[in-house]
């Protein structure tokens, strides 16, 4: 098992003749994702270098291919259409990896393709290690295991990842939820996959400051997941405060979004907090000492 | 993108929201014209995007046209003073002549983004006049919250109930309704991530007028208005956005601190763990530095011309995880920056791993540079040359 996505999920590429989309198409790919074939208005009838069927709509490619995954890369202006003529055409699972998609965009894609489970925008996707690959990660740094890892950026992802693998701790999905201030998937949603998964059997979380999905996942850790060997990283504690966290997100969100309240939350919970990527294998050990 | 006063006012009139009548002006003589012209008692305020212009003695009455231009002088005469958040003070280049208003109440109403609900959230206090934050310090129990469902949208029975819940005075909750529901479009047809009328004031004579306006706009939404592109331009940037502008770079992707280690990473996350790596090591970040995603050659070395040429950095440490950023595009980056830059050549720390990272470990090693293999093994690195440096 794995959360989101394994080797059977069939998943097309919206933008998969452009540059970005082509060139991680052939990624994923080779990764060994199921990937059926992808959408770009206007080149429908034309196959992709590995022979893939390109459409002119989603509801052409989810017909012809059976497809319930999408992975978009178009630019921001038409984001929120491209997720739309997803939802509209059946598909239940959308990664979105643009970045600056207007935030009202979002707001309006989430509030209303209920029942479609967006990851992103603004993100690097995910990936269930030797299973497949939907997004922009490089899958050569991840290793089949049973590490459910959750972050809100991407290249940390990876730094965080890396380690993971290097001292053996393998992953079942990692999961780069976006970096924008409204994500179709927040820890909380991942975190209630994970519950349910039996391949994971221990958790990562990587927050950074602003927001307070981190709270949010430290006390949904504390009810839910109290047994589960947790470790959290906040990024961002030598940043300068935020000019998007002033005024009225701040009164939103009370003392949220500040890396104290995060760490605060996490211990709280129980979940230790590491200084600095490196300590989370060893932290991992520790806690799945502690538990064994 | 923060709008000044008249800017925000001038969409708030466009919704239907009833601001003070008044004239933007940019000279002292502009100012008089205008209250010769138009008898009355007139405030005159700076247009700056910081806070405190009260109590910094940036909005003045004046009666009359000579006493509107000598208050325009003062006023212009020197720049908004430095406070915490804003340590450069700001430059006051335009000014706001408006109505004087007969206050009898002061109200506060914004709509912002609720993260945690994903969905636009109003926020009401029959406090105003004061920072939210004030408000929410002194009376918390005043502050009313309805967070908006976008599938619907806004119906006046939300304005109704923030009316009746915050308790604002009853010369309000005719008008309200009305007024919270053309704030509400404002945020959406314009793409704001806040709008805010603090204070929302009720005049002795019954109107309910917006005497402030504060509009933060979404950068990734501005090409959906062009006209704003003008509205940028005589906003201030403070010099590190100006440099990032420059570099290429969003302007929230560049910020100097006083150290001697200069950092770039690809990612807003990696830049601040990189940051974090630094003092984790005993070091000073000289800056905060994400290249962005997808990052080519040209873009690297303007990067490294700005952390050069614009900080106190002694050592640059370089630290690239690559997804969407290739290492190799990465690595001709850096050789070329420091083959055709006429700035002044630093130590290099780079750490390259990720998406094509044997091509570009390999452009590198040809230029005669060394690559480390960790993120910390490259933050003590950096350190200890910084230290060197120092002699």
């Amino acid at each position: 098992m794995s959360i989101f996505l394994d080797k059977n999920s069939r998943v097309i590429v919206q933008g998969i003749t452009g540059a970005e989309g082509s060139y991680h198409a052939d990624r994923m790919v080779k990764y060994g994702t199921n990937l059926v074939g992808g959408v770009t208005p206007g080149k429908g009838g034309q196959t992709t270098p590995h022979g893939l069927p390109v459409f002119d709509t989603v509801k052409e490619a989810v017909e012809a291919t059976g497809a319930t995954h999408t992975c978009i890369f178009v630019p921001p202006p038409f984001a929120a259409d491209a997720l739309y003529e997803a939802y509209e055409a059946g598909i239940t699972f959308a990664v979105c990896i643009t970045e600056g998609v207007p935030v009202h965009d979002t707001l309006k894609v989430v509030g209303t393709t209920i029942g479609m489970r967006i990851i992103g925008p603004n993100c690097p996707g995910l990936i269930s290690p030797g299973k497949a690959l939907v997004g922009i990660m490089p899958g050569h740094i991840f290793k089949e295991g049973r590490v459910g890892v959750m972050s809100r950026s991407g290249t940390l992802t990876y730094e965080v990842v890396d380690l993971l693998t290097r001292e053996g701790f393998g992953q079942s999905t990692c999961v780069g939820v976006g970096g924008d201030p409204i994500i179709g998937t927040t820890f909380v949603e991942c975190l209630r996959e994970f519950k349910n998964d039996p391949q994971t059997g221990a958790l990562v979380l990587c927050g950074e400051i602003g927001g307070s999905d981190e709270e949010d996942a430290a006390a949904f850790i504390a009810e839910h997941l109290p047994e589960m060997p947790v470790v959290a990283f906040v990024g961002g504690r030598n940043a300068p405060p935020g000019k998007s966290l002033g005024h009225a997100g701040a009164i939103i969100s009370g003392n949220f979004g500040t890396p104290q309240s995060k760490i605060a939350a996490f211990q709280a919970a129980g979940v230790p907090v590491a200084d600095r990527p490196s300590d989370i294998p060893r932290l991992l050990a520790e806690r799945l000492a502690v538990r064994a | 993108m923060n709008l000044m006063e008249y800017q925000g006012k001038e969409l708030f009139k466009r919704a239907g929201i009833a601001v003070p009548r008044g004239e933007h002006a940019f000279t002292p003589d502009a100012v008089g014209t205008f209250i010769e012209e138009n008898p009355g008692e007139w405030v005159v305020k700076a247009q700056v995007l910081m806070g405190g212009r009260g109590k910094a003695g940036k909005i003045k009455m004046a009666s009359d046209a000579a006493q509107g231009r000598r208050v325009a002088e003062e006023i212009l005469a020197t720049p908004m003073p430095p406070n915490r958040q804003n340590p450069q003070g700001e430059p006051i280049k335009s000014l706001l002549v408006e109505e004087k208003l007969d206050i009898a109440k002061e109200a506060y109403c914004a709509v912002a983004i609720d993260r945690a609900a994903r969905k636009p959230v109003f926020i009401v206090s029959r406090y105003g006049g004061m920072d939210i934050e004030e408000v929410s310090e002194r009376h918390p129990e005043s502050i009313e919250k309805f967070p908006v469902d976008t599938a619907i949208g806004y119906s006046p029975f939300i304005g109704r109930a923030l009316a009746f819940a915050a308790q604002l005075d009853p010369g309000y909750r005719k008008q309200f309704p009305a007024i919270a529901g053309a704030l509400y479009e404002l945020f959406f047809r314009y793409g704001a991530k806040l709008v805010e009328i603090n204070p929302l004031a009720l005049t002795s004579d019954g109107r309910v007028i917006a005497s402030d306006a504060k509009v933060e706009l979404d950068d990734d939404a501005l090409f959906k208005n062009p006209e704003f592109a003008q509205w940028h331009a005589v906003l201030p940037l403070d010099e590190d956005e100006t440099l990032a502008a420059q570099a290429g770079v969003g302007i929230r992707n560049f910020r100097r601190f006083p150290g001697d280690v200069g950092t770039m990473a690809n990612g807003a996350g990696l830049a601040m763990a990189t940051m974090d790596a630094v003092s984790n090591a005993g070091g000073q970040i000289a800056n905060f530095l994400d290249v962005g995603g997808g990052a080519n050659a040209q873009r690297v070395r303007n990067c490294y011309e700005l952390v050069v040429n614009n900080t106190g950095a002694t050592v640059f440490f370089i630290n690239i995880f690559g997804g969407i950023t290739r290492g190799d595009e990465v690595a001709r980056g850096v050789v070329e920056a420091m083959r055709e830059t006429r700035s002044r050549k630093i130590p290099l720390v780079i750490r390259l791993t990720g998406t094509n990272e044997e091509e570009g470990r390999r452009i590198l090693a040809q230029a005669g540079m060394t690559p480390v293999e960790t993120m910390d093994e490259g933050a003590s690195e950096a350190v200890r040359l910084a230290a060197e440096m120092r002699g």
